[in-house]
C-alpha cells in the first residue's frame, strides 16, 4: 500500500518477511499517510480500540472469579466486589468501561455524521462500523444481565419478549432465546456465553474496519480527497501516534474520575437488588446509553411496529451513504446540513432524556416528535438537501487553502492533476 | 485546544444529563453530613464502630448481613475493632457445622472467618415472622436504593403520623420518604434506643447517622483504598498528559501545522 517497497535490513528480517510479511505490515501501520489537519474528533478510533482492550482483558479476569448460575451469580460478583484481590478495580473499569466505550463510539459515530466520512469510497468502513455498533449493543445488553440483580432481570425480559411481537412464531422464538419459560438459569449460561464471544467477533470487525480504512485512508476536516504521501499528510508514526496518545490521556482522566469516584452512577441502584421473579421493579430502563433507541421503542403504539422502529433506527444508519445525495462530505462547506446535524444531535439527545422518563402524558408526545424527526432527517431531508443545498467552494489542499471555486470533489480532482 | 474544550463540555453535558436522569425520581431527600464523600473521602471510625453496635442491637434482629464475614470487621478501611474484640463479638453467636466424623451436624461458636449469622433460616420464615414483609439482606442496602445513603438517612428519620384521611393498616406505618409511603417497618431509632460504649449521646439523628455510615461501609467495604487509588491515579494520569502534551507539541513543530 506505500508507494515505495519495505526491505527488512538485517538479513533474519528479510528471510522471515519473504515468508510472512509481518515486518511489511508494522512498516506499512507506521508509515501510513494520514491527513495533517486531523483535528481531536478524530482521536476516538484509537480510544475505542483502548476501550475494546480494556473491556477483554477486565473481562477475562472477571470471569475466572463469576459464576453464571441464576443462584450464585449475584453472590459471585458480591466475592469479586469484597474477597478477590483489586476486584473491585476490575469490576468498576469493566462496568464503567462498557459507558465509556459507549461515550466513544457516539462521538466516533456523530462525527462521521459531520465529515462525511460514511461517504465514497468509505462506505465499507461505515457498514463494518455499523455491524460493530450492533455487536455492541448486544455485548453491552448480555453483560448487563450478568451480575443478575434486578435490573438485569427484567431488562432481559422486557428485550428478549420484544421478540414475540414477531407473528406466529414469535412465541416459540422466545421460549427458545430463554431455554425455558421465563428467564432463567438456561438464559443467565447462554448469555454468559454470548457475552464471552461477542468481543472477540468486534475485534475481528475492528481489524477489517482498520482494514478498509487503510485503502482510501482517512477523510479529513475539509472532506476533499488527499493526494499520498504528500505536502497533506504525515506518517501515523510518530504524529498522530503521540496525538492519540495525548487524546487517549485525556480520556483516562474522565475514565478514572468515574471508576475511583462516583463508579456507580451510571448503573441503576435496583441492580444492587438480587433478582426476583416475584417482585417487578417501579421503573425498568435500560443503560443510558440504550436509552434514545429506547423511547423510539416506546414511542410506537405497536408493539411489533415499535420493534421495527427501533430496529430501522440502527438499520438507516446502513443505507446513509446512499441517503446522503450530497457530493460534498464535510459539513464544513455545507451550511444547511450543519444546520440539520446539530439539530439531530439534540434531536437525539431528547429522545435519550424521554427515553428515561415514563411513557406517558408530555414525555411520550415529545418522544413521538423526536421518533418521527429521527427518520425524517435521514429519510426525507437528507435526500433532498443534497439537491437543494448551496455549498461553498472547496480547498485545493490542505495545505494551500485556496479556494478552488468548485463545489464537486471531482472537478477538484480534475484541477489538481492539471498542475 | 479550541476542540479539546468542545469535548469536555461534551463530556460535561452527558454526565449532568445522567445526573439528572437518576435525580429525577427522587423526594428531596435529608442530606447527611457525610465523611466518606468527596474525592479523599474516610469513613468516620468511632461512627462506624457505633454503627456496628446499632447493627448488632437493633437492625440484626430482623435485617441478616449475609455477604459479610466477622473478619471485615476488623480489617483496615473498615470499623477496625481489634482482632481480640472480634473474635469476641463472632464467638458471641453459634453456627451449625459439619458433618463431623460421625456424620452428625454440630453447633459451635462463630470464628472470624464465619459469614454473619442470619436472623432468620430463609426468606419464609423472615416474611412468616414480619407479617409478610421480607427485611431487605443489609450487605448492599446503601448502593441498592436510588439516593444511597441519603435515602436510608431519611427513611430512618422520615416517620411521621400519617395526615389526615390516610388510614394504615395494623403494623403498617408511615414514612414520608418510603415509595408509597406505607412501610412494614416500625419506627426504628429513638433517643437512647441504644447506649453507646463510647459515651457519645445517643440522639435518634445520631444513631441514623452511624447506622447509615456502617451501611455505606458494608455495601462498599473497599471505599477508602478506591479514594487513596483514585487520587494517586488521577495525579500520575495528569503528569503524563502533561508530558505528553510538550512531547506532542515539539513533535508537531518540525512540520507546519498546528495540534
Amino acid at each position: 500500500m506505500s508507494d515505495h517497497e519495505y526491505i527488512p535490513k538485517s538479513k533474519f528480517g528479510k528471510w522471515f518477511n519473504d515468508r510472512l510479511p509481518l515486518l511489511t505490515l508494522g512498516n506499512h501501520l507506521s508509515d501510513y499517510p494520514t491527513p495533517k489537519n486531523l483535528n481531536y474528533w478524530w482521536t476516538f478510533g484509537g480510544i475505542l480500540t483502548f476501550c475494546l482492550i480494556i473491556q477483554i482483558v477486565t473481562g477475562l479476569t472477571l470471569a475466572m472469579h463469576y459464576i453464571a448460575h441464576a443462584d450464585l451469580a449475584f453472590e459471585s460478583v458480591e466475592h469479586i466486589m469484597r474477597d478477590v484481590n483489586y476486584g473491585w478495580l476490575i469490576r468498576y473499569i469493566h462496568s464503567n468501561g462498557s459507558s465509556m466505550f459507549f461515550l466513544a463510539v457516539y462521538i466516533h459515530i456523530f462525527r462521521s455524521l459531520f465529515y462525511g466520512s460514511y461517504k465514497s469510497p468509505r462506505e465499507i468502513i461505515w457498514i463494518i462500523g455499523i455491524i460493530i455498533y450492533l455487536l455492541m449493543m448486544a455485548a453491552a445488553f448480555m453483560g448487563y444481565v450478568l451480575p443478575w440483580g434486578q435490573m438485569s432481570f427484567w431488562g432481559a425480559t422486557v428485550i428478549t419478549n420484544l421478540f414475540s411481537a414477531i407473528p406466529l412464531i414469535g412465541e416459540s422464538i422466545v421460549t427458545w432465546l430463554w431455554g425455558g419459560y421465563s428467564v432463567d438459569n438456561p438464559t443467565l449460561t447462554r448469555f454468559f456465553t454470548l457475552h464471552y464471544l461477542l468481543p472477540f467477533l468486534i475485534l475481528g470487525l475492528v481489524i477489517l474496519h482498520i482494514w478498509a480504512l487503510h485503502i482510501p485512508g482517512n477523510n479529513n476536516p475539509i472532506g476533499i480527497d488527499v493526494k499520498k504521501p504528500s505536502k497533506d499528510t504525515v506518517p501515523f508514526h510518530p504524529y498522530i501516534v503521540i496525538k492519540d496518545a495525548f487524546a487517549l490521556l485525556m480520556f483516562m482522566l474522565v475514565f478514572a474520575f468515574f471508576v475511583f469516584y462516583s463508579p456507580n452512577i451510571l448503573g441503576h441502584a435496583d441492580n444492587y437488588i438480587e433478582a426476583n421473579p416475584m417482585v417487578t421493579p417501579a421503573h425498568i430502563v435500560p443503560e443510558w446509553y440504550l436509552l434514545p433507541f429506547y423511547a423510539i421503542l416506546r414511542s410506537v403504539p405497536d408493539k411489533l411496529m415499535g420493534v421495527i422502529a427501533m430496529l430501522s433506527s440502527i438499520l438507516v444508519l446502513a443505507a446513509l451513504p446512499w441517503l446522503d445525495t450530497s457530493k460534498i462530505r464535510s459539513a464544513v462547506f455545507r451550511p444547511l446540513y450543519k444546520q440539520f446535524y446539530w439539530i439531530l444531535v439534540i434531536d437525539v439527545l431528547i429522545l435519550g432524556y424521554v427515553g428515561a422518563m415514563p411513557a406517558e402524558g408530555l414525555y411520550l408526545l415529545v418522544a413521538r416528535v423526536a421518533t418521527a424527526y429521527y427518520f425524517i432527517h435521514f429519510l426525507i431531508i437528507l435526500p433532498v438537501l443534497g439537491f437543494k443545498e448551496k455549498t461553498m467552494p472547496l480547498p485545493l489542499s490542505i495545505t494551500e487553502p485556496v479556494l478552488g471555486g468548485f463545489s464537486n470533489p471531482s472537478t477538484v480532482k480534475k484541477k489538481e492533476s492539471l498542475y | 485546544m479550541k476542540n479539546i474544550l468542545k469535548i469536555s463540555y461534551l463530556v460535561i453535558f452527558i454526565m449532568l444529563g445522567s445526573f439528572q436522569v437518576n435525580a429525577a425520581e427522587k423526594e428531596n431527600l435529608l442530606k447527611g453530613d457525610w465523611s466518606f464523600k468527596g474525592l479523599f473521602g474516610k469513613f468516620d471510625r468511632a461512627s462506624l464502630q457505633r454503627g456496628y453496635q446499632i447493627y448488632a442491637e437493633v437492625c440484626a434482629s430482623c435485617h441478616s448481613m449475609k455477604y459479610l464475614s466477622y473478619r471485615n470487621l476488623s480489617e483496615k478501611g473498615g470499623p477496625e475493632f481489634s482482632i481480640e474484640q472480634v473474635k469476641a463479638i463472632a464467638a458471641s453467636f453459634e453456627v451449625t457445622d459439619g458433618p463431623n466424623n460421625e456424620g452428625e451436624m454440630f453447633v459451635r461458636p462463630a470464628r472470624l472467618s464465619d459469614k454473619f449469622v442470619m436472623p432468620y433460616e430463609n426468606v419464609k420464615a423472615s416474611q412468616a415472622a414480619n407479617g409478610g414483609a421480607y427485611p431487605p439482606d443489609m450487605s448492599v442496602l446503601a448502593k441498592a436504593r436510588s439516593g444511597g445513603p441519603d435515602y436510608i438517612y431519611s427513611l430512618l428519620l422520615g416517620y411521621e403520623d400519617p395526615p389526615a384521611g390516610i388510614n394504615l393498616d395494623d403494623g403498617v406505618y408511615y414514612n414520608k420518604y418510603m415509595y408509597g409511603n406505607n412501610i412494614r417497618m416500625a419506627k426504628p431509632l429513638t433517643d437512647d434506643a441504644v447506649e453507646y460504649s463510647d459515651g457519645t449521646k445517643a440522639t435518634e439523628k445520631q444513631m441514623a447517622k452511624d447506622i447509615t455510615t456502617f451501611l455505606m461501609w458494608t455495601a462498599e467495604p473497599q471505599l477508602e483504598a478506591r479514594h487513596k487509588m483514585g487520587f494517586k491515579v488521577i495525579v500520575y494520569l495528569i503528569i503524563l498528559t502533561i508530558l505528553v502534551y510538550f512531547s506532542m507539541k515539539k513533535i508537531w513543530s518540525r512540520i507546519e501545522s498546528k495540534v
